[in-house]
């Protein structure tokens, strides 16, 4: 067999160790793919056969990464369930051999062994792990709408307990290697510059059933697991917590709960019959189809420099980030995090003690989580400073601002930047609402003015809405897409306009819902419509977290700047007049603070409401649960059209994307312009000419999606 | 940066100058380390100055008061401040001219030619003390870490009585080769120099004075920078121990400290235990003009002297000064400024007769006349160190930069410092204007 070619090289040592170097010729990644099947055959059966071979290490040749998990793309292919199920499992019978071979096999373990990766180790008879930042181990399988189908699962509970496999088969989270070692699953951690040698000295101690070194199962373990009652309640639990969580609307976590249930009472070959059919009808699922496009959109974004020409980032090893609020301390936060520096500018001592605190609130957080010691927090924190004048800004080619919502005072900002900072830096504003044209008409630069819209908080929340004006410099763009990225974040680039993309969707939205609530709907019937739909919080709720009084104050923005489509409901301006500002001043559509507590755990809705809003305290809902949601969601939805038919987008998968980070549409619908591609473009013209009929102008159809009804076209391919 | 001999010889620019507040041990700034300290006005300083942290080539750094959890703070300063790890960094002690001692050696390294743009200052917390154990604690624990058994651990513990579980005090808050307590000694100049009671408390009252209206006046804006300390509630934007309505009256009512019966030293004519810290950016004089920098002075001369501590311990001052001014080519009478550190009032009103007293100058330094009189309008300006307190190792910095500043508004050119340090050790330095 020729060597170079070969992904799958066999080297066998002096000491009879089999070196299994794993290296996919032409990619950076090793991933598993189903034509691969043969080759660990044949490599495992030269393995059993080689006289001189008494044990094998499993290696990934890559300099990075063991082995990234299946190919996704690979998985697009499959015709039919039946097809996935015969492949699973051909999948099972090769990780048989491999866990039943005479020989013992031991993975060594540098990077990420993420999914099938993971659960090739798994099989293997031990696992040696490097004790590099990067090494992980998971089955993020569920977050694809998928179950591991290499028994992952099962090999995992046998080599710690049900409930550890429960919480990283559920979860899809990681797995450390110092996590690892404690559960068990990892035999040795060691520096990855002897990896392969002390893994080749573990699988020679492996060789004649050497004992393994298996945790000893703790006495909950016990109680919970090795027997029928206990089992049932434990899965009983995984089962109740599943479905508050995925509101019905994921199978994965189900099946995944099945099979290890399966397996704890009837043991690895009836489980294996469950995982292979439950990951055939998964894999063939609008929900995980529409996950895996989620994956594969920002798979594509990670690679999109965010601009159309060759135009390439600025080095920024330092931001000034102005405004030391909830924003400016987040953006700062995610920036240090990842080795940019910040000088964070704010009125006064006060305001920026505020703002560290926050930051350090944050890290002393992921501290306690043992994701940090305290000297990565100190590390982080050396790259914060702080100021309340604009010294330590000429080292800087970029300014984000995050100061009040006030366009004046934006304007002024700028050319206070552009007098005291460096001449040519670029100048971000973190503004939701304000357009950046408006912004750039402070400086005398525009082609250097960009908006960078968070989300807040902006530690968690994945989305960065880069807003470009038609004077923004594409090098400009592609330094916010790029630093973007670099604060983990995934990036959407999008044209300037009144509410950019996100923003402008959720007026539509709420205005729907308020329109609604004047119809006599309550306030919680509203918002657990659109929450049972797949939203993470009601419309209702948003309006109270947003402030009414920013929702007021953009109202008529929209409406000048949309038209009819765009008329605020009149209930709003009661509700200023009635002092009622949401969250924030705690006098919203619910209650909060002690007149919230007095009423005991959860959202109670604040009844005087309604009588400020001239409407009687509602006992039941003139409108279905069925018409609230698609009323809603027909908004919202409409309103991404428009953005695209206006060429605020740069595509589809972007509104798709921004849509669903951003604002938290539902991730198994895959997305505004996915959904629409999945009901059809013509049905959902129908609905909305329904509704127009019904209520007028506010529900005008994008022009898209009528071009889309005539030609028969969707948006994705 | 490597070697830069073209800057061989050139005069040493102070670029940038800036300090913490000061602050009375144990309050504003306690849950801040001295690294921390350190680290926090390092931080800032290049921030400020818009310095691009790679030209920095060296940090020179001290502190006076040990601790047990770095060996070399000027290190872990760099580190702590978020600098280039490539850049040298090592630590200096004079005690209470630390940092004229850090200043003087990236002097010298940019005038070797060996770096072109550095770093010197120094920091302390006198809350970050060591505590030290008696010699028979430390002793048994050392054996019980050798100890194997049972027994042997036992053993080793077994002549420790009560007494000795006492933490002792640092050997530092006295004078090693004579046992006397630095007040003490101020206390032993202000008796052989006839110093009084009323004009100590005449010093100190000026120097309260002279500094809280330099803070009213917002003179310190520039160089005393804003601290955030855990737990972030509470910015640190001034000093603490200035006193905005002292009265002479006051001062006089309080007792002697370390001779309570005839003595003249009290808590309020002498500086006080400080946390604080402070930091200067220095270049080559081509380097800061290459740069853009207009430099706040340059560093014109400087000298240090030595004399008996079991004599007048805090009297090196009067040693140095002349050399100084002489190595400058300048005499006393050309001083724009004098900034004298107060570590007592009696050893500055020592300190200044000594200068004026023409057969002191003839018996000690072989002068044929008196080094001169220091016009009191152009002495610690802006108050010293008993009214805006004493971090050991950060005065020196706090006084090149609050001089430089001043000969600015003055339209000086020359300003002398002096300081006194423990174990008879004394700086002085000539400053001069851009």
């Amino acid at each position: 067999m020729n060597a170079e070619a070969n992904p799958l090289s066999v080297e066998v040592r002096k000491d009879g160790v089999a070196v299994l170097t794993y290296d996919i010729p032409g990619e950076s990644m090793n991933t598993l793919r189903a034509d691969f099947i043969d080759l660990f055959v044949r490599a495992f059966e030269q393995v059993d056969k080689h006289p001189d071979v008494r044990a094998a290490v499993l290696v990934s040749g890559k300099k990075e990464g063991f082995i990234a998990g299946a190919d996704v793309k690979m998985l697009e292919s499959i015709a039919s369930p039946d097809d996935a199920r015969a492949m699973v499992q051909r999948g099972h019978d090769v990780m048989a051999k491999l866990a039943g071979s005479r020989k013992p096999v031991v993975a060594a373990i540098h990077g990420a062994a993420l999914g099938g990766g993971f659960e090739v180790a798994l099989a293997c008879h031990g696992r040696v792990l490097s004790n590099a930042k990067s090494t992980v181990l998971g089955l993020p399988e569920v977050q694809l709408g998928l179950l591991p189908g290499l028994s992952g699962l099962q090999r995992l509970a046998a080599l710690t307990s049900l409930q550890v496999a429960l919480d990283f088969g559920l979860t899809g989270k990681n797995m450390r290697p110092e996590k690892a070692k404690k559960l068990g699953v990892a035999d040795e951690v060691v520096p990855r510059e002897i990896l392969l040698e002390v893994a080749c000295k573990h699988a020679l101690k492996l060789v004649g059933g050497a004992s393994k070194s298996r945790r000893k199962p703790d006495l909950q373990t016990l109680a919970l697991e090795k027997n029928p009652i206990g089992r049932s309640v434990l899965f009983k639990k995984a089962r109740e917590t599943v479905a508050k969580k995925t509101g019905g609307h994921y199978p994965a976590p189900g099946k995944i709960i099945d099979v290890l249930e399966a397996f704890g009472a009837k043991g690895l070959e009836a489980s294996q019959e469950l995982e292979a059919r439950a990951f055939g009808e998964l894999v063939k699922s609008e929900v995980s189809a529409n996950l895996r496009s989620i994956f594969f959109a920002t798979t594509a974004l990670k690679k999109d420099s965010g601009v159309d020409s060759e135009a390439t980032s600025r080095d920024i090893q330092k931001l000034a980030m102005l405004g030391a609020g909830l924003m400016g301390a987040g953006i700062a936060y995610v920036s240090i995090d990842k080795g940019i520096a910040v000088r964070l500018k704010d009125r006064d001592g006060a305001s920026l003690g505020r703002g560290v605190k926050y930051v350090s609130d944050i890290l002393d957080e992921r501290v306690k989580k043992k994701q940090l010691t305290p000297r990565d927090k100190a590390q982080k924190l050396a790259l914060l400073s702080t100021t309340s004048d604009y010294s330590g800004m000429k080292t800087t080619d970029l300014i984000i601002e995050a100061v009040f919502e006030d366009l004046d005072l934006k304007k002024r900002v700028v050319a206070e930047v552009e007098a005291n900072g460096k001449p040519g830096a670029i100048f971000a504003s973190n503004t939701s609402s304000i357009p950046i044209g408006r912004i750039a008409e402070g400086s005398k630069h525009p082609e250097n003015v960009v908006g960078m819209h968070y989300f807040s908080p902006v530690h968690k929340m994945p989305l960065l809405e880069v807003i470009r004006t038609k004077e923004t410099a594409d090098e400009v763009v592609a330094t916010a897409v790029a630093v973007g990225k670099r604060q983990g974040k995934t990036v959407i680039v999008v044209n300037d306009g009144v509410g950019f993309y996100t923003s402008r969707l959720l007026g539509p939205y709420m205005n729907e819902a308020s329109y609604i609530l004047a119809e006599g709907a309550p306030i919680e019937f509203i918002d657990k419509a659109m929450t049972a739909w797949g939203w993470p919080v009601g419309p209702m709720t948003l309006v109270d977290e947003v402030g009414i009084d920013v929702a007021a104050h953009v109202g008529p923005i929209m409406l000048a700047a949309f038209g009819e489509r765009l008329t605020p409901p009149a209930t709003i301006d009661r509700l200023i007049s009635d002092g009622r500002k949401g969250r924030k001043n705690e006098k919203g559509f619910y209650l909060y603070g002690a007149a919230a507590k007095k009423k005991g755990k959860g959202k109670h809705v604040d009844e005087t409401v309604y009588a400020a809003l001239g409407l009687s305290v509602p006992k039941k809902s003139p409108v279905s649960t069925a018409e609230i949601q698609e009323r809603c969601n027909l908004q919202f939805i409409n309103e991404a059209l428009f953005c695209f038919s206006e060429g605020i987008l740069r595509s589809a998968r972007d509104g798709d994307i921004g849509a669903i980070f951003g604002l938290g549409f539902p991730p198994f619908l895959g997305g505004p312009f996915r959904y629409v591609d999945t009901l059809g473009p013509s049905a959902v013209l129908e609905r909305i000419r329904h509704y127009r009929d019904r209520f007028g102008a506010r529900f005008e159809p994008a022009p898209v999606l009528v071009e889309l009804a005539k030609s028969g076209k969707r948006f994705h391919g | 940066m490597a070697n830069s001999n073209e800057n061989k010889g050139e005069r040493v620019a102070i670029v940038a100058g800036l300090r913490t507040p000061f602050s009375k041990a144990g309050t504003d700034l306690k849950r801040l380390r001295t690294v921390d300290l350190g680290s926090a006005v390092v931080k800032e300083l290049v921030q400020r100055s818009e310095i691009d942290a790679k030209e920095i080539g060296l940090l020179v750094y001290g502190q006076v008061v040990p601790t047990v959890d770095w060996l070399n703070i000027a290190r872990e300063v760099l580190i702590g401040a978020g600098l280039p790890r490539r850049i040298d960094a090592y630590s200096v002690s004079r005690a209470c001219a630390t940092s004229i001692q850090a200043m003087t050696d990236v002097a010298q390294a940019i005038q070797a030619g060996h770096h072109a743009v550095g770093i010197a200052g120094g920091a302390d917390s006198t809350t970050d003390v060591p505590l030290k154990v008696s010699a028979k604690m430390r002793d048994a624990l050392l054996d019980l870490q050798k100890a194997k058994t049972m027994q042997a651990r036992l053993k080793a513990l077994s002549g420790i009585s009560p007494k000795d579980l006492l933490p002792g005090p640092p050997g530092f808050s006295k004078e090693p080769s004579t046992g006397e307590q630095m007040g003490e000694a101020a206390e032993k100049m202000a008796k052989l120099n006839g110093i009084t009671r009323e004009e100590q408390d005449r010093i100190a009252y000026e120097s309260h004075t002279r500094a809280a209206k330099a803070w009213k006046d917002g003179l310190f804006k520039d160089e005393v920078m804003t601290v955030l300390a855990p737990p972030f509630d509470a910015p640190v934007e001034r000093d603490n121990i200035v006193r905005d309505s002292t009265t002479l009256e006051a001062l006089s009512k309080l007792n002697p400290v370390f001779d309570r019966k005839h003595g003249t030293i009290t808590a309020g004519n002498a500086s006080p235990l400080t946390d604080g810290a402070s930091a200067l950016l220095m270049m080559s004089e081509s380097k800061a003009k290459a740069l853009g920098y207009a430099p706040l002075g340059y560093l014109k001369s400087y000298a240090y002297a030595a004399v008996d501590p079991s004599w007048q311990l805090l009297m090196a001052p009067v040693f140095a000064a002349p050399k100084a001014l002489e190595r400058a080519g300048l005499k006393l009478a050309d001083m724009d400024l004098v900034e004298v550190h107060e570590a007592f009032a009696a050893q500055v009103a020592a300190n200044l007769k000594a200068l004026a007293s023409k057969s002191f100058c003839a018996e000690h330094l072989g002068l044929g006349e008196a080094v001169g009189e220091v016009d009191p309008a152009k002495l610690n300006v802006n108050g010293g160190s008993i009214a805006i307190g004493h971090p050991f190792a950060a005065t020196g910095g706090r006084l090149v930069t609050s001089a430089l500043h001043g000969l600015k508004r003055r339209g000086g050119k020359h300003a002398l410092l002096t300081v006194c340090a423990a174990g008879g050790l004394g700086a002085a330095v000539v400053l001069e204007a851009p």
